[in-house]
């Protein structure tokens, strides 16, 4: 008969101060695009012990080139296909998820309850939207991102501290020309250091 | 006028607004503080900006 997974077994690698950290902590994640979507399969791997998913689109098919569904997923809510895959990638997690389209009315009650909020839209103008009135209105740290497209050098991609709690990850590198789009491997290194960051700051490794 | 950790001269009075266009930038795409205290972007036409000032502007790129 199998074992029951337990959760020593699934944070076997991990130290136990540490481990108590992330599983202690709660992060929200604004869009589950390519970078949301990765983030939050990372977080909930380490065990980041409570995430908090808001997302207002549906799965499509040119979503799959970069993030975290499948075909299966196609018309589906981000937020409902993510969070059945992420129960089955850690069960010791819990996710919330909210449908709804975040704005500058809704974003300070939305997240609310969470210190750390990580910043995962598209457009230039909503991530600048969420960042200012997240910095005007609240005390929370943000972790966003700004600029990822192509195959152009990773090491490019670099993570960055503003406004003393704003950590800005990416190449600042807007596409050069039209039809250049974003690609999984550079939005996975992006979303990788967005991750990162997060479990630096929950780690208390940054200040 | 300190920007980014740079010196720039501006003439005469200026307005945030005014000053993001003429330094290229795009008002909805960027985050500004002011001399430590994030400008809220309804007062971008209204904040005043002097000599003494220091402004951090953050700029987003799209994609993701």
């Amino acid at each position: 008969m199998k074992k029951k997974l337990t959760q020593e077994d699934y944070y076997a690698r991990n130290l136990p101060d540490i481990q108590n950290k992330l599983n202690s902590a709660k992060v929200a994640i604004a869009g589950l695009g390519g970078l949301g979507s990765n983030i939050a399969v990372m977080l909930a791997r380490i065990g980041v012990g409570r995430l908090l998913l808001v997302d207002f689109d549906k799965v499509e098919a040119s979503n799959l080139n970069r993030q975290h569904y499948t075909p299966a997923h196609i018309g589906l809510f981000k937020t409902e296909a993510l969070k059945s895959q992420l129960e089955i990638i850690n069960p010791f997690v819990q996710f919330e998820i909210v449908t709804t389209k975040i704005t500058s009315e809704n974003a300070i009650e939305l997240f609310d309850d969470y210190e750390i909020v990580c910043e995962a839209f598209d457009g230039a103008e909503f991530k600048a939207e969420l960042a200012s009135t997240l910095l005007e209105n609240t005390d929370k740290k943000i972790v966003a991102a700004s600029g990822m497209n192509g195959f152009s050098d990773s090491n490019l991609i670099r993570t960055k501290k503003k406004f003393g709690r704003l950590y800005l990850c990416g190449d600042d590198t807007p596409p050069k020309q039209l039809g250049i789009g974003f690609m999984a491997p550079r939005v996975s290194i992006c979303a990788g250091h967005q991750a990162n960051m997060i479990a630096r700051l929950i780690l208390g490794l940054e200040s | 006028m300190i920007v980014n950790g740079e010196k720039i001269n501006v003439d005469g009075e200026i307005v945030l607004s005014e000053f993001l266009r003429k330094q290229n930038y795009s008002e909805e795409r960027v985050a500004v503080e002011k001399n430590g205290n994030i400008v809220p972007k309804k007062d971008f036409k209204q904040t005043k900006l002097s000599s003494q000032d220091k402004l951090e502007i953050v700029s987003f790129v799209g994609g993701g």
